[in-house]
C-alpha cells in the first residue's frame, strides 16, 4: 500500500504509485454504485466538512453523497451562507470549522492555493475540491478511472485537451496525472488561453491552435467548459469560439471511432460541444459522474478510515457483491 | 566624543580602502588618521572596528514607514529602529501614508515625529500628484521647503505621459528627482506574480515583464523631453535595465534602484505564501541575472529595500487577496553580501550601492571626511547569524527570509555621531 495521504492538495504532488493505488481502491466502490442499498457503515461516526467557498453543485453533491454512502456525517459550509460575507478571513472560517472536530475538510475555493494555505495552518486533512485555476485533483482521478475502464489502461495515450487551458484547473490536474503515466498531450484553444509555458508542465506536451490538427491521433479528447465570463476578458466573440473550437461529430471523426470524449461539466451544449457528440457513444460524460462518486468514496475512505476500519471497509465493499 | 578604531574604511567618494581611525565630535567627523595613530581620546568612547568595514552611512531610497495612518503595521519609531539595525542611517519613506504626504503639513508632521523618535534620519518623499490620484500636481514646492527629497506616487504609476511631463517640468526647476513606480496597469491587470512557467504551474495570474518596461520606456522619453532627473523605483527586468542603460548612454539623468529580494529570489521561489507576493513581483531567473549584472556594472545606482510592512493578519490570507510587499531593512546588507561572497559584486560596489549611489540620485554627496556629518555604517563581512523575524525591530514580520542563515551584518550604525544601533544590544 502506498504511503498514507495526509492531504490531497494537488495531483502534481502525488506519485504514479499513489495514483494507481487510489484508482485501485476506487474499483470496489464503482461496483458499489450499482447496489440496491447504497449505504456502508465504514465511516460511521466520522464527519466530513464540506467547505465550498465557490459555487459548486456537482462536486459538492458528489462529495456529500460519497461521505453519506460511507456512513459519515457531513457539515456544510457554502459561501452564500458563510461568515465570509461578513468579512471573516478564510483562516478564521477554517479554524472555526476545525474546532467542530470534523475528520477532514473538503475545500473548494476560487483562489489558487487556498487549500494549500489552509492545510499549512491546520492539522486536519484537507482535500482540495478545486482551487482557482490551479488544480482539481479528484476530477483528474475520476477522469483517469473513466479512461482506464474504457481503454483498459491510462498509459501512453494521446490526449487532446480543448478549450480555455490557461484558466483550467481540470487541464492542469489531468496534465499532471496522465503525464505521470506516459501520456502525450496536445493542448488546443485560442492562443491567449494557451501560453507557451504549458509545455513545461510535462515532458510530452505540445500546443496547437487548430482543432483539426489537435485531434489527429487522439485516444482521449477532454473538452473543457467555456466560462462565458472569461470570454469577455480577451473579448473573443462566442460565435468565433464555436466556429473554431467546438467539438463536432465531423471533427471527432478525425480522432477516430475509438477516441473517448470527456467533459468535466457543467457542459454547455452547442458551445464547446455539439449535442450529438455529448450524447454519442464516444461520450463518457455520465460515467465520469458515477466514477466521481467511486473516486471520492475511495479517497475519503483512504484518508480518514483508521487501520482496522480500513480492513472492515474493504471487507464490506467486497462482501456487498 | 567617539573614536572608531582600526576599521577598514571603504569610502567610494575618495576611493579609500584602508585601515583608519575616525574621530567624531558633535555629530561630525573631526579627524581621520592611519590606524597606528594615537589612542582613544579622553572622555570619549572607543569602538573597536578591527576586522570590520567602516562605510559612509547607508541610505535607503525606498521604504514605507506607514506613519501616519498605518501604525498597526509600522511606525516611524519602529521602522527606523529596524532600519538602524539594518545599517541604514537615512531612509526615504514613500508618501502613501494616510493621509498621503502630498502637502507641507503632512511632511512637517512626519519630520517632527522623526525628530522625536527616529533612530535614523528620515528624508520623506512627497507625492507627485494630489492624493497620489494621478490627476493634478501636489504642492511640491511647499513640500520641498518642508523637507522632501524627491517626489513619487509609489504604489501607483503616474498614469499619463501628460501628467508626468507636468511633474517633470516642475521638478526640473526645483531640482527634485521624480521617482516612478513603472507599470502599465492594463497589462498588469490583476496579476499577483510574474508571468511564466511558475505562474502557469500555480494557476496564479501573471504579469509579463513588459508591464514594467513599457512604462520605463515612456518615462525615459518624457525625461528626454523635459530634462528632469528621473529614477526608476524597484526595477525588476532586463528590458527595463536596458532602457536605463541606453538612457544613461544618451546622457539623460536617469537612475534606478534594485531591491534585495529581486536580486536574491526569482519567480520559481514563489509558493502559496503571501510573503512571496510583492509588486513588482519576483522576476525570472534570467532577469535576476541581468539585475545582478546591472548592480555590478554600474547601471543600477542603488540598492533600495522597498521595506513594506503589513500586519500579519492581512498577509495570512489567500495569495490573490494579500497586499503586495515585504519588509526588508534588516536583511538588505546581508543579502547583498551574498552577492559579494558569490563573486558577483565587489565590496566597493556594494558600499557604493548603499551610500554614494543613492546619495547621487538625491543630488547629495556621501563621504567620510573631516567636517562631514558623522553618519557611518560599520559592518562585518563574516559575522554568522540567523535572521529571526520574532527578533525584528519592525512591527511586521512579512518577509520570506525568516530563518535564513547569513554571513555578515551591521555591527554599529552611527547617526549624527550617536550610536543608533550596536549589534548584540
Amino acid at each position: 500500500m502506498a504511503e498514507r495521504l495526509r492531504d490531497l492538495l494537488s495531483i502534481e504532488d502525488l506519485t504514479a504509485q499513489q495514483i494507481a493505488f487510489l484508482l485501485d481502491e476506487a474499483k470496489p466502490f464503482q461496483e458499489f454504485q450499482r447496489y440496491l442499498l447504497k449505504k456502508l457503515a465504514t465511516l460511521r461516526g466520522k464527519t466530513v466538512a464540506l467547505a465550498f467557498f465557490e459555487a459548486s453543485t456537482r462536486t459538492r453533491i458528489s462529495f456529500a453523497t460519497a461521505a453519506s454512502r460511507l456512513g459519515a456525517d457531513t457539515m456544510n459550509l457554502q459561501a452564500e451562507s458563510s461568515s465570509l460575507k461578513k468579512g471573516e478571513s478564510l483562516l478564521d472560517t477554517a479554524r472555526t470549522l476545525d474546532a467542530m472536530k470534523p475528520d477532514c475538510i473538503v475545500m473548494r475555493h476560487s483562489c489558487s492555493g487556498a487549500a494549500d494555505f489552509v492545510a499549512r495552518h491546520l492539522d486536519i486533512p484537507v482535500i482540495n475540491a478545486g482551487d482557482g485555476t490551479h488544480e482539481h485533483p479528484t476530477q483528474a482521478l475520476l477522469d483517469a478511472l473513466t479512461i482506464r475502464d474504457r481503454r483498459g489502461t491510462i498509459e501512453n495515450l494521446n490526449v487532446t485537451i480543448i478549450g480555455d487551458i490557461l484558466h483550467s484547473r481540470v487541464a492542469r490536474s489531468n496534465l499532471h496525472l496522465l503525464g505521470k503515466f506516459g501520456c502525450r498531450f496536445t493542448l488546443c484553444g485560442p492562443p491567449m488561453w494557451l501560453p507557451r509555458e504549458f509545455e513545461c508542465l510535462g515532458k510530452r506536451v505540445r500546443r496547437s491552435s487548430k482543432i483539426d490538427d489537435a485531434l489527429e491521433g487522439a485516444d482521449v479528447v477532454i473538452v473543457l467548459r467555456v466560462q462565458q465570463e472569461r470570454l469577455h476578458e480577451p473579448s473573443l466573440p462566442l460565435d468565433e469560439y464555436i466556429l473554431l473550437y467546438q467539438l463536432t461529430p465531423e471533427r471527432l471523426q478525425i480522432a477516430g471511432p475509438d477516441a473517448l470524449v470527456l467533459h468535466p461539466g457543467p457542459m454547455i451544449r452547442g458551445l464547446e460541444i455539439d449535442p450529438a457528440v455529448a450524447d454519442g457513444p464516444q461520450s463518457c460524460v455520465l460515467e465520469q459522474v458515477t466514477n466521481g462518486l467511486a473516486v471520492r468514496m475511495a479517497l475519503l475512505f483512504v484518508m480518514i478510515a483508521t487501520g482496522s476500519e480500513t480492513d472492515d471497509a474493504r471487507g464490506s465493499a467486497h462482501a456487498a457483491h | 566624543m567617539l573614536l572608531i578604531k582600526n576599521g577598514r574604511v571603504i569610502d567610494p567618494s575618495s576611493g579609500t580602502d584602508a585601515k583608519r581611525n575616525i574621530w567624531i565630535d558633535r555629530g561630525r567627523v573631526t579627524r581621520i588618521a592611519p590606524a597606528e595613530g594615537p589612542e582613544a581620546p579622553p572622555n570619549g568612547e572607543a569602538l573597536d572596528a578591527t576586522g570590520l568595514v567602516v562605510a559612509p552611512g547607508f541610505i535607503d531610497l525606498h521604504c514605507h514607514l506607514r506613519e501616519p495612518g498605518g501604525e498597526s503595521s509600522e511606525t516611524i519609531e519602529t521602522g527606523t529602529r529596524a532600519a538602524a539595525r539594518g545599517g541604514f542611517t537615512a531612509v526615504c519613506p514613500m508618501p502613501n501614508t494616510r493621509p498621503v504626504n502630498d502637502n507641507a503639513s503632512v511632511t512637517r508632521a512626519i519630520l517632527e515625529r522623526a525628530a522625536a523618535v527616529a533612530s535614523t534620519h528620515v528624508w520623506p518623499i512627497g507625492a507627485a500628484s494630489l492624493g497620489s490620484r494621478g490627476e493634478s500636481l501636489a504642492e511640491i514646492g511647499a513640500m520641498q521647503k518642508a523637507g522632501i527629497v524627491a517626489v513619487s506616487d509609489d504604489g501607483r504609476p503616474i498614469p499619463s505621459a501628460k501628467l508626468l511631463r507636468q511633474v517633470m517640468d516642475y521638478c526640473r526647476e526645483l531640482d527634485l528627482p521624480v521617482i516612478d513606480h513603472c507599470e502599465d496597469t492594463s497589462l498588469f491587470a490583476g496579476a499577483v506574480m510574474r508571468e511564466g512557467r511558475q505562474s502557469v504551474r500555480l494557476g496564479l495570474r501573471g504579469m509579463p515583464a513588459a508591464a514594467e518596461s513599457i512604462a520605463v520606456g515612456r518615462d525615459i522619453q518624457v525625461t528626454e523631453l523635459t530634462g528632469c532627473r528621473f529614477h526608476v523605483a524597484h526595477l525588476s527586468s532586463q528590458a527595463s535595465l536596458d532602457l536605463v542603460r541606453a538612457g544613461k548612454k544618451r546622457g539623460l539623468r536617469v537612475s534606478c534602484e534594485v531591491t534585495p529580494h529581486h536580486f536574491t529570489l526569482c519567480d520559481e521561489d514563489v509558493v502559496y505564501d503571501a510573503r512571496f507576493k510583492m509588486n513588482p513581483p519576483l522576476a525570472s531567473k534570467e532577469d535576476r541575472a541581468a539585475l545582478i549584472e546591472g548592480l555590478a556594472d554600474g547601471t543600477v545606482d542603488a540598492i533600495a529595500t522597498d521595506h513594506a510592512p503589513h500586519e500579519a493578519a492581512t498577509k495570512e490570507v489567500e495569495f490573490d487577496l494579500a497586499p503586495f510587499g515585504i519588509t526588508g531593512f534588516e536583511t538588505a546588507l546581508a543579502l547583498a553580501l551574498e552577492l559579494v561572497r558569490a563573486g558577483k559584486l565587489s565590496l566597493l560596489r556594494l558600499v557604493e550601492l548603499f551610500t554614494t549611489g543613492p546619495a547621487r540620485v538625491l543630488g547629495r554627496k556621501r563621504s567620510i571626511a573631516p567636517g562631514e556629518p558623522a553618519d557611518l555604517t560599520v559592518f562585518s563581512t563574516d559575522h554568522l547569524w540567523t535572521f529571526e523575524v520574532n527578533q525584528s525591530a519592525s512591527r511586521s514580520g512579512n518577509t520570506p527570509f525568516d530563518g535564513r542563515k547569513f554571513r555578515g551584518a551591521p555591527m554599529f550604525t552611527i547617526v549624527a555621531g550617536r550610536i543608533a544601533y550596536r549589534r548584540g544590544e
